[in-house]
């Protein structure tokens, strides 16, 4: 499929019919023999075309614009141009406080919006030195790893839509349904759900999220088993895949890739168990890498992910502590509803928090988190008042579409769709 | 993080191009000489800080010199962190880019989007970088709109029927 080089792959991975249709040649029927395809319309081949590829192309994920130029076939270069989607997020942080932020943070990587506020408020609570409940962890925790499970699955419904697998989207969404129902439980909202709160979470669960959630526990590995065996088993999707763009480790840490895309390559990168963050030191799971980097790797590095994040998602609810879900300091949360009626305290502390906010101390803050695709960090300076001064997003799809053209220059154009699909970029977290 | 002695010791070891080393919250910055930036960073890379996690661009504004730019370098084996900082003037916001491969010296070629990005929100010029472009503002965009006196909203947005009002398209 590619010129890229093949790695060896051991006779059993070639199927039967395969082989069978390998040997036929059409001499041997008694066609015409097949003349080399070196010497047919080389003048044509040799000549450079540079493509406008989107920015409105289904298959660029978002509004992503890419000017390619071919050889042919053959990928030479490949330009990605950004910012179409571009809505200064960053600068509208600067002018509202800080829990009012959260809102709009969510909405840069709208794919892993539970990502997005706990960078940010992982870095405010750096800032204020506020403690959050171990119950408030647990639950950031269950609700980043359904979100992760969320993201993964519209990933791996549009990469199978780009290879022309259309039901398996269909089944994804299916699966994702039920993510955004419990989301919508325990939040009242299916996406930029404003759940993470500074100092732990909005609102504790609701009675029979817990049922609902095991359930969908249950489910998961099953569903997940299902597209494994309809793609992992299905020879045009693995010929799309195997041996395709794959690039070495070195060269993704140099270019900044984190994520599953480094794990593909064997780099078993992973922030939540080299540094963990909310917890997660308490939690057993694995983490899947791949061997040598390539499509299919980066492919099943993902699917297997969903099952880890079951675990982990299993875990914290068995353990799921009693106790507050949101820090009990007056000064950075809200004070209970039933408060506000008996104490005067309380509703002074209220009224400070809805129309100033809380001040943050001077300084800096960077936190770093591990999305479904890479390091997030976020990076946040307080100059004293009670809005912050920078918010600078890191976000993984920004720095890992660096790596895409050295992954599919020398590939042909359809391979260069595969690759764009398996490196999972979302367009509202690079342009902000 | 390296510990505030382990900062102290680092700081000391890379010269005078290290004007101030801060340790707050349990994060580690050096504070450097804006022209040693490249030797910084290759001193931190052989300290084992091989990886470059992100690049921030800010806006100290009204503190003087205004600009800066923080570099997050990461140890993976030791899982240590390290910021290194540098303060640039309005004036003369020039510095040497992480990227090109030097000599002595193989580059950061994960700076490339990321001091774009600083390049178009700040307008700060990183020197020798091999395609400085704007990225997320369109290319004849003016002013850098992350700097912090640059007024948030009240830009008239452009629709077909307004096309030869803009002062963009008139210019």
């Amino acid at each position: 499929m590619s010129p890229v080089e093949q790695p060896p792959t051991e006779a059993s991975a070639v199927s039967e019919y395969r082989r069978r249709e390998q040997s036929i040649t059409l001499s041997a029927l008694g066609g015409p023999a097949v003349e080399s395809t070196e010497d047919r319309g080389t003048a044509m081949t040799q000549e450079l075309l540079t493509l406008n590829f989107g920015p409105h192309h289904p298959a660029t994920h978002g509004v992503l614009r890419l000017l390619v130029t071919l050889q042919g076939e053959v990928v030479r270069d490949i330009k990605p141009i950004v910012g179409y989607v571009h809505t200064g997020i960053e600068k509208t942080a600067e002018d509202k406080s800080y829990w009012k932020v959260i809102p709009v943070v969510e909405r840069m990587d709208y794919l892993s919006y539970y990502f997005n506020a706990m960078a940010f408020c992982g870095a405010v609570e750096t800032l204020l030195e506020v403690d959050v409940p171990k119950r408030a962890q647990y639950l950031r925790v269950i609700h980043l790893e359904l979100n992760r499970i969320a993201s993964h699955l519209i990933w791996l419904g549009t990469s199978a839509l780009d290879l022309g697998a259309v039901s398996i989207f269909l089944y994804c969404l299916r699966e994702r349904e039920l993510i955004l129902d419990l989301f919508e439980m325990s939040s009242g909202q299916r996406m930029h759900t404003r759940y993470f709160q500074v100092g732990g979470v909005i609102e504790d669960i609701p009675t029979g999220f817990d049922a609902k959630l095991r359930e969908f526990l249950k489910v998961m590995p099953e569903r997940a088993d299902q597209y494994g065996a309809i793609l992992s088993a299905n020879e045009i999707f693995l010929q799309r895949l195997r041996g395709i763009c794959p690039l070495d480790a070195e060269t993704l840490l140099s270019l900044g890739v984190t994520g599953p895309l480094l794990r593909a390559a064997g780099n078993p990168w992973d922030l939540r168990k080299a540094d963990p963050y909310c917890s997660y030191e308490d939690f057993e799971f694995k983490i899947p890498v791949g061997t040598v980097g390539d499509n299919y790797d980066r492919f099943a590095v993902r699917l297997a992910e969903i099952y880890e994040s079951v675990k982990i998602i299993t875990q914290a609810l068995d353990g799921l502590p009693e106790g507050p879900h949101i820090t009990t300091d007056r000064k950075v949360a809200l004070p209970p509803r039933h408060e506000l009626a008996t104490s005067m305290e309380a509703l002074i502390h209220h009224f400070k928090l809805v129309t100033e906010g809380f001040r943050v101390p001077p300084g800096e803050a960077y936190f770093p988190i591990e999305s479904p695709r890479g390091e997030l960090g976020c990076f946040v300076r307080s100059d004293g008042s009670s809005k912050p001064a920078r918010v600078h997003m890191r976000d993984p799809s920004f720095v890992n579409l660096q790596a895409f053209s050295s992954m599919a220059e020398g590939a042909y154009i359809a391979d260069m769709i595969a690759t764009l699909a398996m490196l999972d970029p979302i367009l509202g977290g690079i342009d902000r | 993080m390296p510990d505030a002695t382990g900062l102290e010791l680092i700081g000391q070891e890379l010269g005078d191009a290290v004007l101030d080393t801060v340790f707050f919250r349990e994060r580690a910055t050096l504070v450097i000489d804006p022209p040693s930036v490249r030797r910084v960073l290759a001193g931190l890379r052989e300290h084992g800080y091989s990886f470059m996690a992100s690049l921030h661009g800010v806006d100290y504004y009204p503190e003087e010199p205004r600009l800066g730019v923080i570099y997050e370098l990461l140890d993976m084996s030791r899982v240590d962190r390290i910021a290194v900082k540098l303060r640039l003037p309005l004036d003369a916001a020039e510095v040497d880019s992480a990227m090109p491969d030097l000599p002595q010296d193989p580059g950061w070629p994960t700076a490339n989007h990321q001091e774009r990005e600083v390049y178009d929100m700040f307008g700060v010029v990183f020197r020798g970088h091999p395609d400085l472009r704007r990225i997320l503002m369109p290319e004849d965009y003016e002013g850098h709109p992350q700097r912090r006196d640059f007024p948030l909203g009240g830009e008239p947005v452009l629709f077909t029927f307004n096309d030869t009002d803009l002062p963009r398209s008139s210019a």
